[in-house]
């Protein structure tokens, strides 16, 4: 027993020092949620900066993105955290940054290349302190099947009836589910519904700035109707959508068993890599014909420099690169749909990818309307969202109860500045 | 044992009992085993058929086994598994013992004291662990793992052990007193042989936890390094969350070790019970 | 056998004038056992005491409760989160504790054929990870992919079907019975080594006497082994009251569908360390934690310093 014992302790004092990394070489750690990418930063984005960057090894280390938030944070107290942080949009990185984990980064070589919308989720109220590089924002809308579509002899929606008659005529033929969406992770309900529809209701950047300024209330029409149009969604899920989980939504569209997929660009790479049928998407319908269409192109993703990380230099280093034009390229391209913040227009190959970001053009853009000031305080706003999101949908809440209810929690702690 | 007794009819329908409860808990194993060998249309259009000619695919254990040392995260998960569980049984058999056989000031509230420990969970305190890890440069190595595990599977051990150790006849120990053994032999020759089922059970106890544990490698080892088999596995479902196929895979390969590790336990508690009980 | 009462009465061995070897044998699991466990929850729970006040962290005495219990969505999701944590319990209580006893009960008959085999066949779940347990049973209950839909259609249930996980009603049982399932093996494991324990001579004058079968298990079996009922008990109410990783891992943190299967170990975890936009809040995560403690805590002395000093003990 206790030689095993002994055994033992020396087998971890000699495995230890495994974990430590030549000194001669700058060493960087990035921390990430985003373990999907692992790959395209091990097999591209790392090697087309150490190629250019002798002696600097970068080192992308991924965490599931449940247990990014509390995990980062206790890492970045006790001071173990990698160099470069990604920063969640909003309210969260700022929260980092006032408590001096993060660095300021206003002065960064590169920064330049994005302009002030880009760099809001990232910035200090005043404005005037930037700490994350912006990487990437997404676009909300609907991917759907063309050949469901052609099979229906049905055509691109453009407004709200067009959309139901579309759901109606897939519910008839029977061969398809209408819409693959499911309620139990709740945050689709929000994300992929409320924040995906809701922008041409409440005139986007309009009605969330109204929203901060106390001028509207969560309950005015314009906020409540979009969740009426939610609570008409619930005939055209599949079966048993209330168990039905987030990766069986996507499993069940890239299966070729749904008509619409609701969906935000991120899908994009993976539903290519799975579905072996030809897809299309449309933006968020309209109301009446000819209305003013509003999307939700949301920041969302960043990358910030640990202040007290070890490798400053190497880390500005390696920052000022994710700000230059070619990163943006590579990202957008290996990524499709995370869209570029840079200013300097990417140039993209992917055709659904570029669809999402033709809608730029003709229509407003505006962020989630929870994720901005609003969004700092108990109860989250954010997550209010999509409790109440589900609940429509399931029909256990009406559409009133539900906005109701989140302007209560809202009006608990948010006193608007006057 | 005793002559087994002439009812057949009472023996078959314990068997029908214990055999629909056995498949209600292999069923879901079952599952994920089969599903692992198939291409992702078969998992979804027959998720219970067993895998065909025409069905089987190994591409799940192809992705997941590219990605990463599953074999190194096999050997950190065994290191710190195995050193964990031999802390926590001879620490915790001493503890127990001290408690249970002697009689001292302040035992009753040291016994308390020592299952504090069941009754919040250790994750509350991480941020005050990878402090004192961090200050004692233990952070991304499996020793800080290792003690973690230790004290957060004692204060369970002491508990149960304590109780089992209660039971061993107090003329054993006496008799051993009077041929002159020490405390000490009287403990590790006389009474811990006497609780192997208990010590092989605490064991499985704090086996699980461990092994299934994702914290704190996540926390204080997650160096490519000193990586579990756990976290791998964790890293693959996030991963391919839709990529049926590896997930099965991963978590099959994730069910394997473990099993294992029980089948040792299991005979030794077997082994124990048979040889050890003292009428 | 001997029929002695605990401690108590019982007088201590032999004593010496110092007991060094107290002291060695508590010595290593103590500090240990300190350092590295009490010390940083005791770090952590002070917190309860203090909460940012103008940006400073300041002693606020037992403000952080008073904020728990009168705030009123705080103290609603807190007595939702007890109350759903007291139906786990009751869950557990019914149908854990009892099936894993009438398991181990049936395991332990002398001359059982596959024994071994069936023994760990049930430990099996016991032993997956939550992260498995989880997706398995997400897959089995999932109303796209027809598991439990195809099996109920076998038997010709198929009407009953419904995605249970899923509503509000259903989910917090549905739960309740996956964590059942996976943790059957602990009560079966202890009970059966418990009857394993009674010497065959007690039964074999059992059985002299004519008591044999079912009666020999409520009249003999039974009261040799309550205190491992006890063990049992209070083990269960310890992890169901700290609780978390199975209904984080198939409901998520938010333990939905609208709060119905939150219980207080999510309830803590989204409170202390934060959930997707939500911040942590580090004080008020440990007034709920002090809180739990103290509601386990008092079961747990209950059972101490109540049941177990009351339960008779036989060594054997």
């Amino acid at each position: 027993m206790t030689r095993i014992l002994k055994g033992m302790l020396f087998a971890t004092t000699v495995l230890a020092p495994a974990g430590l990394v030549h000194a001669a070489d700058a060493q960087l750690t990035i921390e990430s949620w985003r373990n999907d990418d692992l790959a395209i930063w091990q097999e591209k984005i790392i090697p087309a900066f150490e190629a250019k960057n002798p002696g600097i090894k970068v080192s992308f280390a991924p965490m599931a993105p449940t247990e990014y938030n509390s995990a980062v944070n206790a890492k970045l107290e006790a001071g173990t955290a990698g160099d470069l942080i990604t920063c969640r949009p909003f309210d969260l990185s700022l929260a980092m940054f006032q408590k001096g984990q993060l660095a300021p980064l206003s002065d960064l070589p590169g920064m330049e290349n994005f302009s002030d919308v880009a760099k809001s989720a990232w910035t200090t109220d005043d404005g005037k302190t930037s700490f994350c590089v912006p990487m990437a924002s997404v676009i909300h809308g609907f991917i759907y099947n063309k050949k469901a579509f052609e099979e229906a002899g049905v055509k691109v929606p453009k407004t709200e009836d067009e959309f139901f008659a579309v759901l109606e005529k897939f519910k008839k033929d029977g061969n398809y589910i209408p819409l693959a969406m499911g309620t139990k992770d709740q945050w689709e309900a929000a994300t992929m519904g409320y924040y995906n529809i809701g922008p041409n209701y409440w005139k986007g950047e309009e009605g969330r700035k109204a929203l901060i300024s106390g001028k509207e209330k969560l309950t005015d029409a314009q906020w409540v109707e979009p969740y009426k149009a939610l609570a008409k969604w619930k005939p055209y899920l599949g079966d048993g959508f209330e168990a039905q989980t987030y990766p069986d939504s996507q499993n069940l569209f890239t299966l070729g068993r749904a008509a619409i997929y609701p969906a935000g660009s991120w899908e994009i790479a993976p539903f290519k890599a799975q579905a072996d049928f030809e897809m299309g998407a449309f933006p968020p319908p309209v109301k009446k014909a000819g209305d003013t269409c509003y999307i939700s192109d949301h920041n969302d993703i960043g990358l910030g420099l640990n202040a007290k990380g070890k490798n400053q230099e190497a880390a500005k280093k390696f920052l000022a690169w994710v700000a230059s034009p070619e990163f943006a390229e590579l990202y957008a391209n290996s990524l499709p749909g995370f869209f570029s913040l840079n200013s300097k227009p990417v140039k993209m190959t992917d055709g659904l990818a570029q669809e999402f970001v033709s809608w730029r053009q003709n229509c407003k853009t505006t962020i989630r309307p929870s994720a901005a000031i609003v969004g700092r305080g108990q109860p989250n706003l954010d997550l209010e969202m999509w409790r109440v999101s589900a609940n429509v949908i399931n029909g256990t809440q009406t559409p009133e109860q539900a906005a109701a209810e989140t302007q209560k929690g809202l009006d608990s702690w948010y006193k608007p500045a006057k | 044992m005793s002559k087994a007794r002439s009812a057949p009819l009472r023996t078959a329908l314990i068997h029908l009992a214990l055999i629909a409860y056995t498949v209600v808990a292999l069923f879901p194993v079952f599952l994920t085993l089969v599903n692992s060998f198939k291409s992702r249309n078969a998992i979804f259009r027959e998720p219970m058929a067993l895998p065909t000619p025409s069905s089987f695919s190994l591409v799940g254990y192809e992705t997941v086994l590219q990605q990463g040392d599953f074999i190194g995260y096999f050997q950190n998960s065994l290191i710190v598994t195995v050193a964990s569980i031999a802390l926590v049984l001879l620490f915790g058999a001493m503890a127990a013992f001290a408690l249970s056989e002697y009689r001292f000031r302040g035992n009753t509230l040291l016994g308390l004291y020592l299952a504090l420990g069941i009754m919040i969970p250790i994750r509350l305190g991480t941020v005050a662990i990878l402090q004192g890890m961090v200050a004692a440069g233990l952070v991304n190595t499996l020793t800080s793992l290792i003690l973690v595990y230790t004290a957060q599977g004692l204060p369970l051990a002491i508990f149960i052990l304590s109780e089992f150790m209660r039971t061993v006849s107090d003329d054993l120990k006496n008799a051993g007193r009077i041929d002159g053994l020490s405390e000490y032999s009287i403990f590790f020759r006389l009474v811990l042989p006497l609780v192997r089922p208990a010590m092989a059970t605490v064991a499985v106890f704090t086996m699980i936890p461990i092994w299934n544990d994702l914290w704190f490698p996540l926390i204080l080892a997650p160096g490519e390094s000193t990586k579990t088999v756990t976290l791998g596995a964790q890293m693959f479902i996030g991963q391919f969350v839709t990529n049926w196929n590896a997930v099965l895979s991963a978590l099959s390969l994730a069910i394997l070790p473990v099993m294992v590790l029980y089948v040792i336990f299991s005979r030794q508690l077997i082994r124990g019970i048979t040889s050890g009980a003292v009428k | 056998m001997s029929d002695t009462e605990i401690a108590d009465i019982e007088a201590a061995p032999i004593r010496r004038s110092t007991r060094w070897h107290i002291a060695v044998f508590l010595a290593p699991a103590f500090l240990v056992y300190t350092a590295v466990m009490i010390l940083p929850l005791i770090e952590t729970l002070r917190l309860s005491l203090f909460n940012m006040v103008e940006g400073q962290l300041a002693f606020v005495g037992l403000g952080n409760f008073k904020v728990l219990f009168s705030d009123p969505r705080l103290s609603a999701d807190f007595w939702n989160a007890l109350g759903n944590n007291v139906i786990f319990f009751i869950i557990h209580m019914l149908v854990q504790n009892p099936v894993g006893i009438a398991i181990a009960a049936m395991l332990s008959l002398p001359g059982l054929r596959f024994a071994a085999f069936y023994r760990s066949a049930i430990f099996v779940p016991t032993l997956l990870s939550f992260v498995i347990v989880g997706f398995i049973w997400k897959l089995i209950l999932s109303p796209i992919w027809g598991i439990a839909p195809g099996l109920m259609d076998l038997v010709g249930l198929k009407s009953f079907f419904a995605p249970w996980l899923g509503k509000p009603d259903t989910a917090l049982i549905t739960v309740s019975l996956i964590s059942v399932w996976q943790y059957v093996g602990i009560p079966m494991m202890l009970i059966y080594a418990a009857l394993l324990n009674i010497p065959d001579e007690v039964l074999e004058a059992a059985e002299c006497d004519g008591i044999t079968g079912w009666s020999q298990f409520w009249k003999i079996k039974l009261p040799l082994i309550l205190p491992s009922i006890g063990i049992v008990s209070v083990l269960t109410f310890v992890g169901n009251f700290n609780a978390f990783d199975l209904i984080y891992t198939v409901q998520g943190a938010l333990a939905g569908p609208n709060g119905s299967t939150d219980i207080l170990g999510t309830l803590l975890y989204r409170t202390f360390f934060g959930f997707q936009n939500q911040m942590g809040d580090r004080s008020m995560g440990a007034t709920i934690a002090a809180v739990m403690f103290l509601i386990i805590l008092a079961g747990v002395s209950l059972y101490l310093f109540v049941i177990q000093r009351r339960m008779r003990r036989y060594q054997f």
